[in-house]
């Protein structure tokens, strides 16, 4: 059964590996639901955020595949409930849907969204949560019109307590 | 120094002697400092960049080094990638360098500019693009060290024209290891322990062995492991001449066109025991209805092979030589008469059904088993047989007998065409004392004919057997056995080989007629020099045992 799966890939810095990383899923005709890239704790080593909607064993074998490379260190997959992770989202509306009072404030206001920029034409607000929550406000704000919308990919934190210190410090003394 | 000569310099502490390449524009650097070191480092000019890849792989299977191929930028650097591609999934270590365009105009589609990182990305173990020359020791350290440890692959340095001609300070130090990559896992002592066990209680042990049993070296302790407990074992074509061809225990060729026997009681066995190989589907058959009654134990050195294809009940990751001294020293004497005696069974019903008339024809066209079993007879089994893809190659496999590790070389998991002429050119230089033989059909002789030029210019004592059957073979025995004898575009109109191979100065002979046939053999093998024998065999031979595509390996053919 496909499930919905977040696969951490912790990695050298190198130009071209987030390539390789991908090559792995795009091979197999995996659809990469998001990705994001950034630091980790640990000084030079790279994270990437990746969620697919896959049965666990192709997840599994992916991951496999995705250690294989010669520059990654470590790639783990988690079900969601073993993750916690968050999404950000920015919604581009204009002002004047917002001064007429009334709905779309109130819509704002009761999902706990910020207002991150006003302008005389339009007005930035930012809403963080998973995926479903942003979704939910993007529905409701669209009949008034939404002039630009960008959702950013998850970031995850894992539940399980294995540092990734730990794990480097095992492979740097095998 | 400059980076070309870094280049020179890096290859020479590697201990390289021999690489195969052609020259272009943005790898001339490179070249120009080569002309400097002909004895030390010595250069041989393939007629065709894929050759170089097929020709440093037939280095690297003959001799376990590194293979070395130098191409330029561009077209240079894309026809390297079937040969990288083929090294991949066949795990042969390959170290290719190409040339780049200088790097201001990385990007810009300049002339003979390619992403040749890019395309390579998805067919390299790893690749690497240097724009500075100082990096190029490092670069090529590092190449060196992830080509030829773990499971063996090609990587890739692509070094931009103005980083050759920088100037360094070159200090070479040899690469000893990242933290990302584990070459060479530890044993897990207890996966051993449950492995014996298992073993030691089998009653029907079946083994199937790999090119990793050669890769690692371990043809010894193979040997010891199986002789220890009475194990039948069978072979992969690349695990084909770890063991003695002739060795009572080894019973045969696995997968599509293998032995009857082996693939037959792949499915009756208790305990199936693989070494060093990774269930390609060619061995497999159906997947759903392969060795399901059987207990799995799987030593590989890829975490990822294991549980990919077959689930595993006991999975043993690390190197094979480390893991088979493990493991005999826990295995008791054993022994498997009437096991071993059903192997024999169905192997006389393979006698009857199809080795005898493919070996023994009294009256017909010639067959290509006997012109492999003449060849083989003639060299007493000791010569380095190199081979194409297609019915010639699994019938070379099949009927080649031998005696010493590393005679066998061929495409196995890319099935690439043209891989023979090169890769036997490449066996040759690794191994100038052994005889080599190159066994081609028609058709992937004229993929890559065009290396009869660089055996002309070396004068490389290579012996080249064609089996022209004017068709392609595999191919057309499909479509006479799938596709309702509808032979779409695989006849072959060919010109006259002979008058072809002539123009290069190569010795040729040509065989139409069964009794011509032991002679010619002979007369190639004793000729002193490049031997072309052209061997007209039946058009429409087909190749038996056959595992139809989506059967189950026990629902194997005979006829």
């Amino acid at each position: 059964m496909k499930k919905r799966y977040t696969i951490s890939v912790f990695t050298e810095d190198m130009v071209g590996l987030l390539n390789r990383v991908t090559i792995v899923f795009t091979r197999r005709k995996i659809n990469i639901e998001s990705i994001a890239a950034s630091d980790s704790e640990v000084k030079d080593i790279h994270r990437y955020t990746i969620v697919v909607t896959e049965t666990e064993d192709t997840v599994q074998k992916v991951t496999l595949q995705l250690e294989k490379q010669v520059e990654v260190i470590k790639a783990v997959y988690h079900q969601d409930d073993e993750v916690i992770y968050q999404e950000i989202a920015l919604f581009k509306v204009p002002t004047s849907i917002l001064l007429q009072g009334g709905d779309a404030e109130h819509i704002v206001r009761s999902h706990h969204a910020r207002v991150l920029s006003v302008e005389t034409q339009f007005t930035v607000i930012e809403k963080t949560g998973h995926k479903e929550e942003t979704q939910k406000l993007f529905d409701e704000l669209e009949p008034f019109g939404i002039l630009e919308f960008v959702r950013s990919g998850r970031v995850a934190i894992t539940k399980p307590m294995r540092t990734l210190t730990s794990i480097v410090n095992e492979l740097e003394n095998t | 120094m400059s980076g070309a000569q870094a280049v020179v310099h890096s290859l020479l502490k590697e201990g390289v002697d021999l690489i195969f390449g052609y020259p272009g524009g943005a790898i001339m650097p490179v070249y120009d400092a080569l002309y400097d070191y002909e004895n030390e480092l010595k250069h041989i000019l393939v007629r065709h960049e894929q050759g170089a890849t097929h020709a440093a792989q037939g280095y690297a299977r003959a001799s376990g080094k590194v293979g070395v191929c130098l191409a330029t930028s561009g077209p240079g650097a894309t026809n390297l990638i079937t040969g990288i591609a083929d090294a991949q999934i066949d795990s042969t270590p390959l170290v290719c360098i190409t040339g780049q365009v200088a790097s201001p105009l990385l990007g810009t589609d300049a002339f003979q500019e390619t992403d040749v990182i890019g395309i390579s990305m998805p067919v390299t173990k790893w690749n690497y693009q240097v724009t500075r020359a100082s990096e190029i020791p490092g670069a090529i350290a590092k190449a060196f060290y992830i080509a030829k440890t773990g499971k063996p692959g090609p990587v890739l340095v692509d070094i931009t024209k103005d980083a050759q001609f920088e100037m360094l300070n070159f200090d070479y130090k040899p690469f000893t290891g990242m933290r990302s990559y584990v070459t060479c896992p530890s044993i897990d002592l207890s996966k051993i322990q449950e492995a014996a066990s298992m073993i030691n209680a089998a009653k029907r042990p079946l083994v199937l062995f790999g090119q990793g049993v050669i890769l690692s070296g371990a043809e010894r302790e193979f040997k010891d492991f199986i002789e220890k407990a009475e194990l039948p074992s069978a072979w992969t074509i690349m695990g084909l001449s770890a063991l003695d061809s002739n060795h009572y225990l080894n019973v045969g060729m696995l997968g599509m066109h293998g032995n009857y026997a082996p693939n037959k009681l792949t499915n009756e066995c208790d305990v199936l025991i693989a070494v060093g190989m990774r269930f390609d589907d060619r061995v497999t058959g159906d997947l759903s209805r392969y060795a399901k009654q059987a207990k799995v134990i799987h030593m590989e050195i890829d975490p990822a092979e294991l549980d990919k294809n077959v689930k595993t009940d006991v999975a043993i990751l690390g190197d094979a030589k480390v893991s088979l001294i493990a493991l005999t020293e826990q295995l008791g004497k054993k022994e498997h008469k009437e096991w071993l005696q059903e192997f024999r069974k169905l192997e006389f019903d393979e006698f009857n059904e199809v080795v005898k008339s493919e070996l023994n024809p009294s009256q017909g066209e010639l067959t290509m088993g006997e012109v492999i079993r003449s060849v083989n007879d003639h060299t007493g089994g000791t010569a380095i047989m190199v081979t194409d893809v297609g019915q010639h190659q699994m019938v070379s496999c099949r009927y080649a007998k031998f005696k010493q590790s590393r005679s066998l070389i061929t495409s196995g998991g890319l099935g690439t065409m043209g891989f023979c002429l090169p890769a036997a050119i490449g066996a040759k230089f690794a191994k100038p004392q052994r005889e080599v033989v190159a066994v081609i059909g028609d058709g992937g002789f004229q993929m890559t004919i065009q290396e009869l030029g660089t055996i002309f210019q070396t004068k490389i004592p290579v012996k080249i057997v064609v089996l022209n059957n004017e068709f392609l073979g595999m191919v057309r025995q499909w479509q006479e056995l799938f596709f309702d004898k509808r032979y779409a575009s695989t006849t072959m109109i060919n010109p006259d080989f002979q008058k072809i191979v002539e123009g290069y100065d190569i010795k040729t002979k040509k065989v139409t007629e069964r009794k011509q046939l032991n002679r010619a053999v002979q007369e190639m093998l004793d000729f002193d020099g490049a031997f072309f024998l052209e061997v007209k065999v039946g058009k429409e031979n087909n190749v038996f045992p056959m595992i139809p595509t989506g059967a189950s390996v026990s629902e194997i053919r005979l006829k």
